[in-house]
């Protein structure tokens, strides 16, 4: 019993050890023209929330992904390119912050797999199509008396 | 047996590994990108009572630490002693108070001691995110260059500051005079 | 008390399900009747201890005793009575109960209604089952004990997460258990047929209903979980690519995989080894899910607290269940002969190629979630595997396999008269051709991607239906009430759950082409537009709830300049938790959904307003539930009740002695 409550205080010390900046909802002012505010909103699509992880910033009310937010605005205010501003960004927090994770030697595997996959399971497929036919002979006519027996059957069947 | 029917339970086997040592990773924990990188420019006004503000040239010519704080992080406090103690050794230890109330910050460090050489006050987060700062507290271990070497996220034990800081610290140091040397 | 009772009933759980594992087992290899005919009795004694169990918790909740820890961590005296009796399972012991219950509740629905199956491979289905159950009872007992009591009780709860305090929420986890663990029993048949070394048509007639049964639950589950995420997270998303919505996702993928295979298997005799794997595979990623939500191995918004301990004790048991199934696998499958031939244009062959794309694209979203674990694994680096890898690699995949869908079904089985199929087509493709152009050309902004996702959808629904009609209608209007009655009702289910997911590829594509999204600083008085809408705020009030304080901003919404309707979204505060939850006003039309969501004040008297119109967005939740209705009917088919014949089956496994393990009936 003892034990369970200080495993409950250590498990409670361990959600707050890295306390998300204070919650708070996140809407705050946007950019004045339209089109800059639209390329920032795509681009805060594109990064990671860092301390709500799994959610971009742009869904997340966390205030640390409010002042991201507020950091991409100001980057392509200052005449960013997106690419800019994602290079900003990435030089702080690392790659991680990409939802889309780049193609590199690290997620080479990751992005060629679907691809292979497909075409093991289609050429595993022929495989096996090609081996069955050659597995099994041909079928021979049936002769007048194998069909006679047939007909037989299906009408006992149909009277059945 | 046809090798083909193993195909299932290798690759299996392959995740169950993985997953095994995913137990022992810590998922939320996101490297630095600084690493090895300068520390950014930056010159933080100094907090309410406590001067005289922290910049980056602040950094040069020494090794020191580098700690993120604030009054309303709860793990803070608990690290706070550690601080006190290590300050005392003589290892220079630079505040970033993040995202605070002048007036709450100053009573936290008046209250529990003030270990730091000196403190910048970040109340907009800015320099933070320059630090890649992402949770409170965070810890860095910079070199006589104004390179970070060391990261460390979440609140410092008396074994994460024996076993990791202050290894790296003296590594640093020794480094440093056997160059000036 | 009453806590001691259902801990008492878990550890009488466990005996009885060691007891099922084992006894049966031995008595189906020995031919030992009343060793098989413990099975039964076993079975339903285990269902009883777990809701025995269940239901204690479930009073703890109730009568808020905060002595029992599981119910001080979640719960809350005042929390609404429907909300204590669902945090039940909004914690990790509890859902884990609700699993076991779940579990051995569908074990003793196969000893109650199974009565059409052979005694030995009931006891063998049985006793697989049992040994999942043992490792589920193990290891609530052992690791995750829900009626562990803390002294001195403390006086008060430390609440329920408020954005759990949701009926859709509080609802959707039981859907999702009743579909993963549902799973079980396509697994435990499949090692049940491995053991005895036989699968036959009959066999597939046995496994289909429970596979289909648990398929409905899990898309329902599903749903109801997106539904929520999308009126309760306050910005109407509806699927993260998480990697906890990618742990139910994953055994839908296969499970959709299965019940195509199974159909080739019943008809046809043959694909069998790899309906087998596919069984096993189903209900291997429902208990992967499993791990990834309670094992902390990977970041999810929706994850349990989490416990290396716990996640340790799941792998070892993951690795004896899915390790020792893929084994017996490897073992067993020669002894499976193929039946039937087929060409690879039939209707067999269409199934494949659904099996090969759900596969692979199965293999995809596991691949992507575990990504990040593995590359962290091998060489520390981090990564995101985030939306955009699964839109980039997920939709090229079921593109093909979404065009396939209306085509598949009129190939006859065996070799299917492909150019006769697609002629049976022409005005269906007709069709959806003038309607992807129809929308081209009159709705702005022009979209070329969303006039290929309306053609798509269009050739879906139409097609779906497509083979009702020929069978029905076509013959004169006059007695297709008669034929439709006729028909077999797995035919009819088929035709609504294809033209489902036609409702729901609508849905998607209108929804994320031409969603509005607005932001703006409101003031009371002032005006925003969001499609076609204009919305005045009218003021924000405080509004006392009964364990929360809301923030309510009031609008009228008007359309040519009438007001047509008032929204009241909300912002609450918990008495009980620092979380601030969002209300979102959602105001359905035919046309989709307005969604209006209340932020922070600005401090001079504005409120921070963000507007949304959703087209279509209806549509995926009805789309769903055509789905889930299409599987209800094919469940209701008279071939699931009835059973295989049992001439059909001796005649047939008598062609298959060969690979028969000598069991005997």
């Amino acid at each position: 019993m003892r034990t369970a409550l200080r495993l409950s205080m250590l498990a409670l010390l361990a959600l707050l050890a890295l306390a998300p900046v204070v919650y708070a909802q996140g809407l705050e002012p946007v950019l004045p023209d339209p089109a800059l505010e639209q390329r920032a909103r795509e681009l805060h699509k594109r990064l990671r929330c860092l301390v709500c992880q799994n959610q971009s910033i742009h869904e997340s009310n966390a205030e640390l992904a409010r002042d991201l937010r507020n950091v991409v605005r100001e980057r392509i205010a200052a005449g960013d390119t997106d690419e800019d501003v994602v290079t900003y960004v990435v030089a702080r927090y690392g790659n991680w912050v990409l939802l889309q994770p780049p193609l590199n030697a690290g997620t080479l595997v990751l992005w060629l797999s679907p691809p292979l996959l497909l075409v093991t399971a289609f050429v595993g497929t022929a495989l096996y199509f090609l081996r069955s036919r050659r597995s099994i002979p041909e079928a021979k006519p049936l002769s007048s008396e194998e069909q006679a027996r047939v007909a037989e059957l299906l009408g006992e069947e149909r009277r059945g | 047996m046809r090798p083909a029917l193993l195909v299932p339970l290798v690759v299996f086997a392959m995740v169950a590994v993985a997953l095994a040592v995913g137990l022992g990773l810590k998922p939320r924990e996101i490297p630095s990108a600084l690493i090895g990188k300068a520390v950014p420019t930056f010159a933080l006004e100094p907090m309410k009572d406590f001067g005289p503000g922290f910049s980056s040239e602040d950094l040069k010519g020494k090794v020191s630490i580098v700690n993120v704080f604030a009054s309303w992080c709860v793990p803070c406090r608990a690290e706070h002693g550690l601080w006190i103690e290590v300050a005392k050794t003589g290892v220079p230890i630079y505040g970033l108070n993040y995202k605070d109330r002048p007036n709450n910050a100053s009573a936290w460090l008046a209250q529990l001691g003030n270990p730091y050489t000196a403190t910048g006050a970040d109340e907009l987060g800015r320099v933070g995110i320059d630090w890649g700062v992402y949770g409170v507290p965070e810890t860095f271990v910079v070199d006589p260059d104004g390179i970070i070497q060391l990261k460390f996220i979440g609140p410092v034990d008396r074994n994460a500051l024996e076993t990791q800081i202050l290894p790296k610290v003296r590594e640093l140091q020794a480094k440093a005079v056997a160059r000036a040397g | 008390m009453v806590a001691e009772l259902g801990h008492f009933a878990l550890i009488v759980a466990l005996v009885v399900a060691a007891v099922q594992a084992t006894v049966p087992l031995i008595g189906a290899a020995r031919g030992a009747d009343d060793w098989v005919a413990v099975a039964r009795p076993a079975a339903g004694i285990q269902f009883l201890m777990a809701a025995v169990a269940f239901f204690a918790l479930m009073y703890c909740f109730v009568q808020s005793d905060f002595s029992v820890a599981t119910v001080f961590q979640s719960s809350h005296s005042l929390k609404p009575l429907l909300y204590k009796v669902t945090g039940v399972w909004g914690n990790h012991e509890g859902s884990l109960l609700l699993w076991i219950l779940i579990l051995t509740g569908f074990g003793a629905a196969v000893a109650t209604f199974g009565t059409n199956l052979p005694p030995a491979l009931a006891a063998r289905v049985l006793s697989v089952q049992a040994m999942v159950g043992v490792g589920f009872l193990a290891f609530i007992l052992f690791t995750s004990n829900p009626f562990e009591r803390i002294f001195p009780a403390p006086a008060e709860g430390r609440g329920l997460n408020p954005l759990l305090q949701d009926p859709g929420l509080a609802i959707h986890p039981p859907f999702l258990y009743l579909g993963y663990v549902g799973f079980s029993m396509a697994f435990s048949f499949a090692v049940a047929a491995l053991i005895e070394g036989r699968v036959d048509p009959a066999w597939a007639r046995w496994v289909r209903p429970w596979t289909l049964a648990a398929w409905c639950f899990l898309t329902i589950g599903i749903s109801l979980g997106s539904w929520w995420a999308y009126y309760e997270l306050g910005w109407g998303g509806f699927w993260f690519w998480d990697p906890v919505e990618n742990a139910s996702f994953m055994p839908w993928l296969a499970g959709t995989a299965l019940l195509h295979s199974a159909i080739v298997v019943e008809r046809r005799d043959t694909l069998k080894a790899w309906t087998i794997l596919l069984a096993i595979l189903t209900f291997s990623l429902s208990l992967l899910g499993t791990f990834i939500v309670r094992s902390g191995v990977l970041t999810s918004v929706h994850a349990f607290a989490t416990d290396p301990a716990r996640g340790l004790f799941i792998l070892g048991f993951l690795v004896v269940a899915i390790g020792g199934s893929l084994a017996l696998f490897a073992v067993r499958a020669p002894a499976l002969r193929p039946g039937g031939l087929f060409a690879p244009v039939s209707r067999e062959g269409a199934l494949v190629l659904n099996n090969i794309l759900l596969a692979t694209a199965c293999a995809t979203v596991l691949l992507g979630t575990l990504y990040p674990l593995i590359l962290d694994a091998i060489s520390g680096e981090k990564v995101s595997v985030g939306p955009p890898f699964f839109q980039a690699t997920f939709v090229p995949l079921m593109l093909p396999l979404l065009a396939a869908m209306a085509v598949g079904p009129l190939l006859p089985w065996k070799r299917g008269d492909l150019r006769g199929a697609l002629e049976r087509l022409r005005f269906t493709f007709i069709f959806a051709g003038f309607t992807g152009l129809a929308v081209y050309a009159l709705v702005e902004p022009r979209s070329a991607a969303a006039t290929g996702g309306v053609a798509l959808a269009a050739w879906l629904v139409l097609g779906g239906i497509l083979p009702l009609y020929e069978r029905t209608l076509r013959g004169g209007v006059s007695g297709a009430a008669a034929r439709l009655a006729a028909l077999p009702r797995s035919a009819i289910g088929m035709s609504l759950a294809h033209a489902g997911v036609g409702l729901v590829v609508l849905g998607l594509t209108v929804l994320l082409t031409w969603q509005t999204e607005k932001d703006q600083v409101m003031r009371v008085g002032e005006t925003m537009d969001v499609a076609g809408y204009t919305l005045t705020l009218r003021g924000v009030a405080s509004v006392a709830g009964p364990n929360y304080v809301a923030q309510r901003a009031t609008f009228d919404v008007a359309k040519g300049g009438e007001v047509v309707m008032r929204l009241a979204p909300e912002k609450r505060s918990y008495v009980d938790s620092p979380q601030v939850t969002t209300e979102a006003a959602i105001e359905p039309t035919w046309l989709g959904d307005l969604y209006v969501v209340v932020g922070d004040a600005d401090g001079n008297g504005g409120y921070a307003i963000r507007g949304y119109f959703k087209p279509f967005v209806h549509w995926l939740w009805i789309g769903a539930a055509v789905m889930v209705a299409g599987g209800l009917v094919s469940l209701s088919d008279r071939r699931h009740r009835v059973g295989a014949p049992a001439a059909r089956r001796t005649r047939e496994t008598g062609a298959l002695a060969g690979a028969a393990s000598g069991a005997t009936e």
